[in-house]
């Protein structure tokens, strides 16, 4: 494995991701990134110049829907999703601001 | 203050778009409805759910634009700028980062410095965030994801300005664009058009720009005006006093007048955006842009230059006619009826406009219908009421959308002309006051005013001037 992951890389992705991880975790994970890298690295090996980036895994575009109100209120079903709920809405902690 | 600073401000403007539904989804877009009563499960990022393009939103972009001499990306798609927060139940925003549907265009400004191009850096396609509610009972943040999902755009200008003028000049052109255009109601003090400020200081003649700080919270004209003259002063003190301006992001509290540095939403400012695989590219071939272009409708500048050429109407006129979609709308089509359009404009400009001011309304609020209007005007044309009258019968037909010819009849308004009936009503008064009838024999001409004045209020303002004066000086000249 020729890239490695620093421990300050492998926190400040911890952080990103919000992933609280334990030692034993974040070890594992370094060595996993590390083996993914390693693999980009691989493809860059490949001559691309002409190449166009590829930003959909399908050849298809212009999916759309028309303009029309299609979904009625729903809210007690959605509601079933939220852990807590209060007044109609998502109850969740306190944000900042 | 020994140097000389100049302010460098560009702007970043985000208008929610005039589509029924949601972006990605066939949720409706109404304002005001309960919590979370329009959602589903892809404006709540429920796993599994797939984002479908309404193609209304590509539409409106295009229209926007191209008004905005844009180029275009014909092969645009979109990202994802994660982040975790409450108010973005994917922890993701839908975007576009790398391939913006509009890029490299330019409005015109005019300011009392003369008229200046604003460049226009890129238009982009995106999806709005839900409403967060602090519950201080419970310590608690309630989520509300009606607005989750609702589709903006945000025009990201060059930085380009350097006044609040400026700035203020430039989002009336971009409001009033949009709002012909149909694309958007931008109302400010509604949030469907918000404006953040990106503005830095730096010396008359330096290359580089300064660092700059962006401004947010800015909800009307006057708060962004105050906000930009604050955040420079705040600067150059700064600067003055031998320190650094911080690269952030502040909130303006515009009842204090002063702004403070935001926490971040993030721990660290670090979007990933990568492209979104739920969306297939858009792809907007040449036929599709010139059925956009030939749709546009006529802008305001070309209205502007229309109703001085076409109506004969002074610049002035035609500036606050068109300074509203729904004004000119409201005098075309009252134009069409009756005819007379400098006539219409000036109830349009005086009386609607007091009345406006009165109520503390704006334009768009005006619910006169254009029939009325017409009648009204063809009533004072053809002297069926005078002018006096008709002031009256406006503000009522502008108030309380009555029909001008009922209201004048029950109200028993016409204009009297019957010679007989006033001339003994003037006999009367001519009677009373003798003392006007000697004055106008010895040449005093303004007795005859007073007559006329009296006549008048004796007749309720009914009667018809021009006949009350002749009336009036034939009589005098008998005595
Ligand atoms: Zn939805």
């Amino acid at each position: 494995m020729t890239n490695r992951i620093s421990d300050e890389t492998i926190e400040y992705v911890g952080i990103l991701a919000k992933l609280e991880l334990s030692g034993e975790e974040k070890e594992a994970a370094k060595q996993d990134m590390g083996k993914m890298l390693d693999y980009i690295d691989q493809l860059n090996e490949l001559d691309t110049e002409d190449v166009e980036p590829m930003s959909h895994v399908f050849p298809i575009h212009n999916v759309f829907r028309e303009d029309v109100v299609t979904n009625q209120d729903d809210r007690e079903n959605i509601l079933k999703n939220a852990p807590e709920q209060k007044d109609g809405a998502f109850k969740v902690p306190r944000t900042v601001e | 203050m020994s140097k000389q600073y100049e302010t460098v401000i560009g702007l970043e403007v985000h208008v929610e778009l005039a589509t029924k539904t949601k972006i990605f989804c066939g949720c409706s877009t109404e304002f005001g409805g309960a919590p979370n009563t329009h959602t589903c499960p892809v404006c709540t990022g429920m796993p599994g759910s797939l984002p479908v393009l309404n193609r209304q939103v590509v539409e409106y972009a295009l229209a926007v634009g191209l008004a905005a001499n844009c180029e275009i990306h014909q092969y645009c798609k979109f990202d994802r700028k994660n982040y975790f927060y409450p108010d973005n139940p994917q922890n993701y925003q839908i975007s576009q980062l790398y391939l913006p549907i509009c890029h490299d265009g330019w409005v015109e400004i005019e300011t009392a410095a003369g008229n200046k191009r604003i460049g226009i850096h890129e238009i982009h396609m995106e999806e709005d965030a839900g409403k967060l509610i602090h519950d201080e009972w419970e310590d608690c943040s309630l989520v509300d994801y009606n607005r989750s999902g609702v589709p903006l755009i945000e025009i990201v200008s060059e930085p380009d300005m350097r006044s609040a003028d400026e700035v203020i000049a430039y989002l009336e052109k971009l409001r009033m664009m949009i709002q012909y255009l149909g694309a958007s109601d931008c109302k400010l003090q509604e949030g469907s058009m918000r404006a953040d400020v990106n503005l830095s200081v730096r010396e008359v003649g330096a290359k580089e720009f300064g660092t700059r700080t962006e401004m947010k919270n800015l909800n009307s004209f006057k708060a962004i005006a105050r906000a930009i003259e604050g955040e420079k002063n705040r600067q150059i003190e700064l600067l003055e006093d031998g320190k650094k301006v911080v690269q952030e992001t502040r909130r303006w509290d515009d009842n204090k007048e002063s702004s403070h540095a935001m926490r971040s939403k993030e721990d660290a400012k670090d979007y990933r955006y990568f492209p979104d695989p739920d969306l297939p590219p858009v792809v907007i071939d040449d036929a599709w842009i010139a059925r956009v272009r030939e749709r546009q409708p006529e802008l305001q500048t070309e209205k502007l230059a229309r109703y001085q050429k076409e109506y004969g109407l002074p610049r002035y006129d035609a500036h606050i006619l068109t300074s509203s979609k729904h004004l000119a709308d409201l005098f075309e089509e009252t134009v069409k009826l009756c005819g007379q359009p400098k006539e219409v404009s000036n109830w349009l400009m005086t009386d609607a406009m007091r009345l406006l001011k009165e109520k503390g309304q704006e334009p768009e609020q005006i619910s006169m219908d254009p029939r009325h209007l017409a009648d009204l005007v063809k009533m004072v044309g053809e002297n069926v009421i005078n002018r006096t009258i008709a002031r009256d019968v406006f503000e009522a037909v502008f108030t309380e959308n009555v029909n001008p010819k009922e209201y004048v009849e029950s109200k028993g308004l016409t204009v009297v002309r019957d010679e007989g009936a006033l001339q003994s009503v003037i006999e009367e008064i001519l009677e009373k006051n003798p003392q006007s009838v000697a004055d106008y024999k010895a040449g005093k001409q303004k007795a005859m005013g007073f007559v006329v004045g009296q006549t008048m209020r004796a007749m309720k303002g009914k009667a018809d001037p021009a006949v009350v004066n002749q009336l009036v000086k034939e009589l005098l000249e008998q005595r």
